[in-house]
């Protein structure tokens, strides 16, 4: 029952959307070929997915995503796990993160296509930049907010590296590594675009350049609403992962 | 030489410049199989000295050894049960227990043999596969019991272990904890601020005092090995202490619970 009113939001909820849409479009003077209705998009994107331009589109994309996501989370729970036990490190690198945190990820980007030219390299620095810090971090307050206990529990039953972080600390710190994991998959989902469009000459972020030079809004909005997309699934596929190790965690 | 030897043993804190002495010059000797009670008012320094026989603090001056050798560090063949039960949550009930197995190079069926039976010693077959947050306060604390008796220790430390439970489960656990340090034969050190758990179930119990923490006395409870709360031995034994804290005499009935 629940399901089918969380459902039924979904669908009003996205219908008023493209309704707004198509109001625009009915109300505006601009060119189809500058503006085009949801159907008009629609077709677009019918005409992508016949000749196979959307999923190679998609699988790229995805490659990078999948690649610098994975590797930025990985590096930074590990580095997250060490420095989070070292605060007299940490005091020293902290600053040296504030100073790079605010710096949008791209910025980097003229820097990152001088060094490594255009292709999967730009995009995949990218969104390892976006997806870093916010795991970094949450992971370093994560482990440093461990409740002593735990660790005098482990003391107690003779319990040391590495098995204390791996049966103590990773999974005491877990939740809120979690959230901090969860936020950077949208701004990193983000961030592929932006890298993308500057960065290299195939996936989704490029596709909506392409289309802007072809002046073909109507590919480029149908390829807006697939990023959307995607970015829901992901978030929805984490969240049932996360929900999953939660569950074993501690069956709330 | 006593199993446990303390030899006047000294701590001190300097917390904003001024310097508060938590142990001052404490001597005690325990014996092998002894169940000892640390009680006294809060800032005696019980906890502390239990610490420091846990191994989780080392004393500023003096000596504390077990078996002859000086404690730096805790050891694994001693375990510690705390007030908040430290259990892992995202473990359950079985799992939490074989913790202490799981660095002691056993096979995994005799880790989850063991731990099964000392979760039905402490009466809590059944709930293996609950998770901490799924039991009651005493429960949690019988699951940290079976943890800590699982790795079959020479010493349990316990740091007011029942201090958070009502009066009627934590009689419920102190008539268990009796029984089970009979049976099992383990020294055990308690730490408590409530005279009639140290009555019941005592060998021993050492008197401590605040401002500086020190021990007055050390009182032998001569009651045998199973104790009745209303026996009159019993009230006769927690008279006398009630008078050694100065209870008695004056109205003052803070400390009593």
């Amino acid at each position: 029952m629940k399901k089918i009113v969380a459902f039924k939001n979904i669908v009003i909820s996205i219908a008023i959307l493209i309704g707004i849409w198509q109001l625009a479009y009915t109300c505006s003077n601009y060119s189809d070929a500058l503006f085009p209705s949801p159907y008009q998009s629609l077709l677009a994107l019918g005409e992508m997915i016949r000749n196979g331009s959307l999923f190679e589109n998609i699988k790229t994309s995805m490659y990078r995503f999948v690649t610098g996501y994975v590797t930025s989370v990985t590096v930074a729970v590990i580095l997250g796990l060490i420095l989070g036990r070292l605060p007299a490190v940490f005091q020293y690198v902290n600053p040296a993160v504030q100073l790079l945190r605010p710096i949008s990820p791209t910025a980097w980007m003229p820097f990152i296509v001088l060094l490594f030219g255009i292709g999967d390299i730009p995009a995949i620095v990218i969104i390892f930049i976006a997806a870093f810090f916010p795991v970094f971090l949450s992971t370093v307050s994560a482990v440093a907010s461990v409740d002593p206990i735990y660790f005098k529990v482990a003391r107690s039953f003779g319990i040391r590296q590495p098995q204390l972080t791996w049966k103590v600390i990773l999974p005491a710190a877990f939740p809120q590594i979690a959230s901090g994991i969860h936020l950077a998959i949208g701004t990193s989902w983000i961030f592929l675009v932006a890298g993308e469009m500057v960065g290299a000459q195939s996936g989704l972020g490029y596709q909506i350049i392409d289309a802007r030079n072809n002046i073909r809004a109507d590919i480029l909005l149908a390829t807006i609403v697939v990023i959307g997309v995607i970015g829901i699934i992901l978030d929805g596929l984490l969240k049932l992962a996360e929900n999953k190790i939660m569950k074993a965690w501690g069956g709330q | 030489m006593a199993y446990i030897e303390v030899k006047n043993a000294c701590k001190k804190y300097i917390q904003n410049g001024s310097e508060t002495i938590v142990l001052d010059d404490v001597s005690l000797d325990i014996e092998k199989g002894e169940f000892i009670c640390l009680l006294g008012p809060s800032g005696c320094g019980k906890s502390t000295l239990l610490n420091a026989l846990a191994g989780f603090e080392t004393v500023n001056s003096g000596s504390v050894k077990i078996d002859g050798n000086e404690v730096k560090e805790p050891s694994e063949k001693n375990i510690t049960i705390f007030q908040n039960y430290g259990l892992l949550p995202w473990r359950n009930v079985l799992k939490n227990v074989e913790l202490g197995l799981e660095s002691k190079k056993i096979p995994k069926e005799e880790r989850q043999k063991i731990a099964e039976e000392y979760i039905e010693l402490v009466g809590l077959k059944g709930f293996e596969k609950r998770h901490p947050r799924q039991l009651s306060g005493g429960q949690q604390q019988r699951v940290a019991i079976a943890r800590g008796l699982a790795v079959d220790p020479d010493i349990i430390f316990m740091d007011e272990p029942f201090g958070a439970l009502d009066a009627i489960t934590r009689m419920k656990l102190q008539d268990d904890i009796l029984k089970i340090s009979r049976e099992q034969k383990k020294t055990i050190i308690f730490v408590t601020h409530d005279i009639e758990e140290a009555v019941f179930l005592a060998d021993r119990i050492v008197i401590m005092m605040a401002n500086p923490g020190r021990i007055k006395s050390i009182v032998k409870v001569p009651l045998g090995n199973y104790r009745n709360r209303t026996s009159r031995n019993f009230l006769y034994v927690r008279d006398k202490i009630f008078e050694l804290f100065n209870l008695k005499t004056e109205e003052y009935i803070e400390y009593v619970i």
